[in-house]
């Protein structure tokens, strides 16, 4: 059985205390943004952002919570030197939101995850261990940090992955956390425990540490319960520890040292005056929420007529699915009219797999939605054929010019004028009279080869449709201008 | 209620105090002193009170969502004990990595 613990920076624009900037704490210039509040100096008094309380309770509300109607920051105190203030403040026994859930896709239909709670504490400095010191940046302490802690309800490594997934996207989707595990921005850490089949008793539990990618949360999982597995089918204990990912050797091991002390002495802030939640501030609060993430790929299955597949994976980024609606409303408003599933076909399928090569996002790609609805109008007129709109894509992609300019600039214009194109099929049956022979013979393959021939001739910019009805008629004119010579 | 010399050890430890044995005999006895005396709150009936975190009237301090100018780094370093590359330099700390 998996539990999450979740931290996730409040992408506010000042601090949870302070005003000081929330900024990229992997990329800005070390301690440029700090005060005397964030840096923990005495005589300082800190005042809670209003935007990051309701920022808390609107992603309490997506995730189906009670909201409190009083909330209370602690101290939490203990020497660190990540912590300037050697206490860190946080909702300790009165979380903001409570008993909520989010529901994910797994092999066996949906399933709601319980969450516990989600409440505020304030982000720590950063460490930085180089050449045997330590230096220590302050730009990230004091950022604002939501905790989402969830009940020990998913039983995989698949609903692991689904369920921080789809948090990631509701995070995204409600605009208060980019979801950037590389840049720290999110957080995991997963408690683990197994128990024999028919055993109602709860094992005991490891804590996992130190996971900063997807791929670490889902390899340490899967890694932790195996090694559970083994100590219980062994007949051993598993202990109760903190245990830390070791992405070089793909192990978990125990994480010493930290364990003394764990006495934080919590007590209420005494700078920071209660909170209480009004009821119409929270109403206030629940009328900001956006379309959410399932909500939108329920719509994009029943309006657009999508398989529950590509409703997944245009809804997943919000940025993404707003690309594909662009889309669609330009899709609609002239002739011939793209359909959605031919859009939703060209996005996931090519788009996607241009974005995935370049590892490049949506808000990057400089093929707009209206450049793409041009390009697919062309194949459907019969411009340009399916392979060389990929081709004109990808130019597109890298470019960023405009696909029908593209197609001008190339030649890429498909032959349709039939009477060009019956000329380049009469001279190559002429150029082969040996393969007309066995055709006529009867060796129908030779057809194919011949089309080869055309399209070649054509460099690709002729429809294989019509240059196979060419062709056929070409050789079949042949046959019938033989057996009239023939007196037989 | 008298404070053992562990438990004296371990308090002192959790606020980072080093003390000579004479302070841990002194501090035991005060300590024990001031949970006596504390210890008559624990004779209130508090049942049904529910706890206060605070006995001021005020409620709901809050400031809008808007970033303000930051701390001059070289001023903000002018205290520490030691400095490189812009941060505090402190002790290593052995973590796990
Ligand atoms: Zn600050």
């Amino acid at each position: 059985m998996i539990g999450l613990e979740i931290h996730a920076e409040l992408q506010t624009r000042s601090k949870m205390f302070c005003p000081c900037p929330v900024v990229d704490s992997t990329t800005a210039e070390p301690n440029r943004y700090v005060c005397p509040v964030c840096a923990g100096m005495p005589g300082t008094l800190p005042v809670p952002n209003r935007r990051a309380i309701e920022w808390t309770i609107l992603t309490g509300l997506a995730l189906n919570c009670e909201i409190a109607e009083y909330s209370l920051f602690y101290r939490k105190n203990y020497f660190y030197p990540d912590l300037p203030s050697e206490y860190q403040r946080s909702m300790y026994d009165y979380p903001l939101c409570l008993n909520g859930y989010l529901e994910i896709e797994t092999p066996e239909g949906s399933k709601r995850v319980r969450i516990r709670r989600v409440h505020i504490e304030e982000d720590t400095g950063k460490l930085i261990h180089i050449g045997g010191v330590t230096l220590v940046d302050f730009n990230r302490a004091g950022v604002p940090l939501m905790e989402i802690v969830t009940e020990p309800d998913m039983h995989s490594v698949e609903e692991v992955k689904a369920f921080a997934t789809a948090l990631r996207t509701l995070l995204r989707y409600l605009g208060v956390n980019s979801g950037d595990m590389e840049k720290g921005v999110i957080r995991f850490e997963a408690n683990v425990s197994v128990r024999p089949k028919g055993e109602t008793r709860l094992g005991t539990r490891t804590e996992i540490k130190n996971l900063n990618s997807f791929r670490a949360l889902v390899r340490a999982v899967d890694y932790e319960i195996r090694r559970q597995i083994e100590i219980v089918r062994s007949g051993g204990r598993v202990e109760q520890e903190t245990m830390g990912w070791d992405e070089a050797r793909e192990v978990t091991v125990p994480q010493r040292g930290k364990e003394h002390a764990h006495d934080y002495r919590y007590f209420p802030e005494p700078d920071i005056p209660p909170l209480v939640i009004s009821r119409e501030w929270v109403e206030e609060i629940r009328a900001m929420l956006p379309e959410l993430p399932r909500a939108r790929m329920a719509r994009f299955e029943q309006v657009y007529g999508l398989t529950r597949y590509e409703a997944a994976l245009l809804t997943e980024d919000h940025r993404v699915a707003d690309y594909f609606e662009r889309a669609v409303t330009l899709a609609r408003q002239e002739e011939p009219v793209v359909e959605p599933r031919t859009l939703a076909a060209w996005i996931t399928g090519e788009l996607f797999r241009l974005m995935n090569e370049a590892n490049r996002e949506i808000q990057d790609v400089r093929v707009s939605p209206e450049s793409l609805v041009g390009l697919i109008r062309m194949v459907q007129r019969g411009e340009i054929n399916m392979n060389t709109g990929k081709l004109v894509l990808r130019e597109a992609f890298e470019t960023g010019e405009v696909p029908h300019r593209i197609v001008e600039a190339k030649g890429f214009t498909q032959i349709r004028d039939v009477e060009a194109l019956r000329e380049i099929v009469l001279q190559v049956i002429k150029a082969n009279p040996k393969e007309v022979e066995s055709y006529l013979r009867g060796k129908e393959g030779v057809l194919k080869w011949f089309v080869g021939q055309v399209m070649r001739a054509t460099r690709g910019q002729a429809d294989p449709q019509r240059v196979n009805e060419l062709v056929r008629e070409a050789l079949e004119a042949r046959r019938a201008a033989r057996s009239s010579e023939d007196p037989r | 209620m008298a404070l053992s010399r562990g438990e004296v050890e371990h308090i002192a430890e959790l606020a980072k105090l080093a003390l000579t044995e004479e302070e841990k005999a002194l501090y035991a006895e005060q300590l024990s002193a001031i949970l006596d005396y504390f210890r008559k709150l624990q004779e209130v009936d508090t049942s049904g009170i529910a706890p206060t975190a605070t006995v001021l009237p005020i409620r709901n301090v809050f400031r809008p969502d808007e970033p303000g100018e930051p701390m001059p780094r070289e001023r903000l370093l002018q205290n520490a004990p030691a400095q490189a590359d812009g941060c505090f330099q402190v002790q290593p700390i052995l973590e796990f990595e």
